[in-house]
C-alpha cells in the first residue's frame, strides 16, 4: 500500500473542507473495498479522509410522515441485518444485508459504502432499486433511478458524501441471489416488491450497475405468477461477461431468480 | 502517527505509518503473534480479531483506525492453563489439525455466540456454517469446527445462564 495522510474529522462541514484542500483524496467507510484495493495498489488516494467518526451517519429510523425507513450511511450491514425495527417493518433489508459478504465483512462494510462504491456484483443496489430509494448526501436527494449511472460510476461527485438512504416500505418484498461461492457476490441478485404503485424488480449482478426490469414488472403488473414470466425476454446486450458467467447465463438466472422471488412470494400470501 | 489501542485490556500507544495495518501492529510490534496472516486479501479469516467486541479481518482494518478502540486476540481470550470454552471445545472435537485457521476460527465463533445469544437466534448447523463462511480452513472440511462451535456454544451458554 502508498503511504497517505489521515484524517479522521468530527463532522461534515470538516469532512468536507479536508477533501477540498487535499491533493488526492478519498472517504473511507467500512475500508471493506477501498483498503484491499489500496493494498493491491488499484487505489492510491493522497489523503484518505475516515467517516467513522460522525455520528450522524449512524442508525436505522422510521419516517414518520411518508412511512419510510431510513438508514444512516455508515451503518454497518450486520446492524441492518440485526435491527429490530428492520425485521419487523422492512424484513427484506434484513435479508440483503445478511447475504453480503461473510459476517466479518458485514460487521465493518457499510450501505453507503457499498452504494457509492457501485460495484456491478454488490448486493445494496438490488435494493435501492426495487424500494424505490432516495439517496441523501451532505446537501441534496437523488432518486434511485438518476444514482447508478455505470461500472463502479454514480451520479456522486468525488466530494459528495452520502448521508442516508431511505426505502419504501412495500406491501411484500423478497431477493433471490445467486451467490458467487468464493466471493459472496451476487454472480445476479434480483429483488422483487410490490408496492402500492405497483411491482418493481431490482436487478444487480447482471449488467455494469444496479436497473430496474421493467419488461418483468409490466408482466408481474399484469399477473404475479411464474407463467407470466416465460413470455419475456431478458436481453443480454451490455450484459457483463467474465470468467465466472456468460452475459447469456447472467440473462437466464435475471429469470430463474425472478421467478423463484415470485414463488417465495406467493407462498408467503 | 501515534496510536492507543487496548489490547486484550493494556492500553498500548504504538508509532506507525497511516498506512500500517492493525494485523502488523499486533504480531510485529506487540508481538502478539496468535494472529495469522493467511491470505492477505481479507478472504480466509485467519487474522480474525474482536474490534470492539465484533469480528473484524485485521488484515483489511488500519491499525489507525483502531485508534481509542478495543482490540482483543486469540491470546486475550484464554491462555494454556486456563483455556476458553471455546478453546476447550475445538480441542475436545479436534476442530484443526494444521492449526493455522484456528485462532481465527475462535474469535469468529465466539462473535457468533455472542451474536446469537444477544438476538436469542438459535445457532443451529445451518447458522454455525453461514457465520463460519469468512474463514478457510485447508485442512479439515469443516465437520469437526462446526462440532466444536456447536459445543463451544453450548458450554457457553449454559455459563451465561449460570451467572
Amino acid at each position: 500500500m502508498y503511504s497517505f495522510d489521515y484524517h479522521r474529522p468530527d463532522s461534515l462541514d470538516s469532512a468536507r473542507s479536508l477533501f477540498a484542500q487535499a491533493e488526492d483524496p478519498m472517504y473511507l467507510s467500512g475500508g471493506m473495498t477501498l483498503i484491499p484495493s489500496m493494498k493491491q495498489r488499484l487505489a492510491a488516494p493522497s489523503d484518505l479522509i475516515d467517516l467513522s467518526g460522525l455520528a450522524e451517519l449512524q442508525g436505522v429510523e422510521r419516517l414518520d410522515g411518508d412511512g419510510k425507513i431510513r438508514i444512516g450511511a455508515l451503518t454497518c450491514h450486520n446492524d441492518v441485518a440485526n435491527s429490530a425495527l428492520v425485521l419487523e417493518q422492512l424484513p427484506v433489508l434484513a435479508q440483503v444485508a445478511g447475504a453480503i459478504g461473510d459476517n466479518q465483512v458485514r460487521n465493518r462494510g457499510t450501505l453507503g459504502g457499498s452504494i457509492a462504491n457501485s460495484d456491478p456484483a454488490a448486493d445494496w443496489p438490488a435494493a435501492l432499486v426495487g424500494l424505490q430509494a432516495t439517496i441523501h448526501t451532505q446537501d441534496r436527494q437523488i432518486a434511485v433511478e438518476d444514482f447508478f449511472r455505470d461500472l463502479f460510476e454514480t451520479a456522486l461527485a468525488a466530494e459528495d458524501i452520502v448521508v442516508a438512504v431511505d426505502f419504501a416500505i412495500p406491501r411484500r418484498a423478497t431477493y433471490q441471489k445467486f451467490r458467487h461461492p468464493a466471493s459472496g457476490y451476487a454472480v445476479v441478485g434480483v429483488l422483487i416488491a410490490e408496492h402500492d404503485n405497483g411491482i418493481r424488480v431490482g436487478v444487480t449482478g447482471a449488467g455494469p450497475c444496479a436497473f430496474r426490469a421493467c419488461a418483468l414488472e409490466d408482466a408481474l403488473n399484469n399477473s404475479f405468477t411464474e407463467e407470466a414470466l416465460d413470455a419475456v425476454d431478458v436481453p443480454d446486450v451490455g450484459f457483463n461477461s467474465d470468467i465466472h458467467a456468460s452475459a447469456e447465463y447472467r440473462s437466464h438466472l435475471v429469470k430463474v431468480l425472478s421467478k423463484r422471488a415470485v414463488a417465495q412470494l406467493r407462498s408467503e400470501s | 502517527m501515534n496510536v492507543a489501542i487496548t489490547v486484550n485490556g493494556q492500553v498500548q500507544n504504538v508509532e506507525v505509518a497511516a498506512n500500517t495495518l492493525l494485523v502488523n501492529v499486533l504480531r510485529e510490534q506487540l508481538g502478539l503473534t496468535g494472529t495469522h496472516v493467511g491470505c492477505d486479501t481479507s478472504q480466509c479469516g485467519a487474522c480474525t480479531v474482536h474490534l470492539d467486541g465484533r469480528a473484524v479481518k485485521s488484515c483489511s482494518v488500519l491499525a489507525v483506525q483502531a485508534q481509542g478502540a478495543q482490540v482483543v486476540t486469540i491470546e486475550g481470550i484464554g491462555s494454556t492453563d486456563d483455556l476458553h470454552p471455546m478453546q476447550a471445545a475445538f480441542q475436545d472435537c479436534h476442530g484443526l489439525q494444521c492449526g493455522f485457521c484456528t485462532p481465527g476460527m475462535i474469535m469468529q465463533a465466539i462473535d457468533l455466540v455472542t451474536d446469537a445469544q444477544s438476538q436469542s437466534k438459535p445457532l443451529d448447523s445451518d447458522a454455525i456454517r453461514h457465520g463460519l463462511e469468512g474463514n478457510i480452513c485447508r485442512c479439515t472440511g469443516y465437520q469437526n469446527i462446526v462440532a466444536a462451535v456447536a459445543k463451544g456454544a453450548a458450554e457457553l451458554s449454559s455459563k451465561a445462564k449460570g451467572a
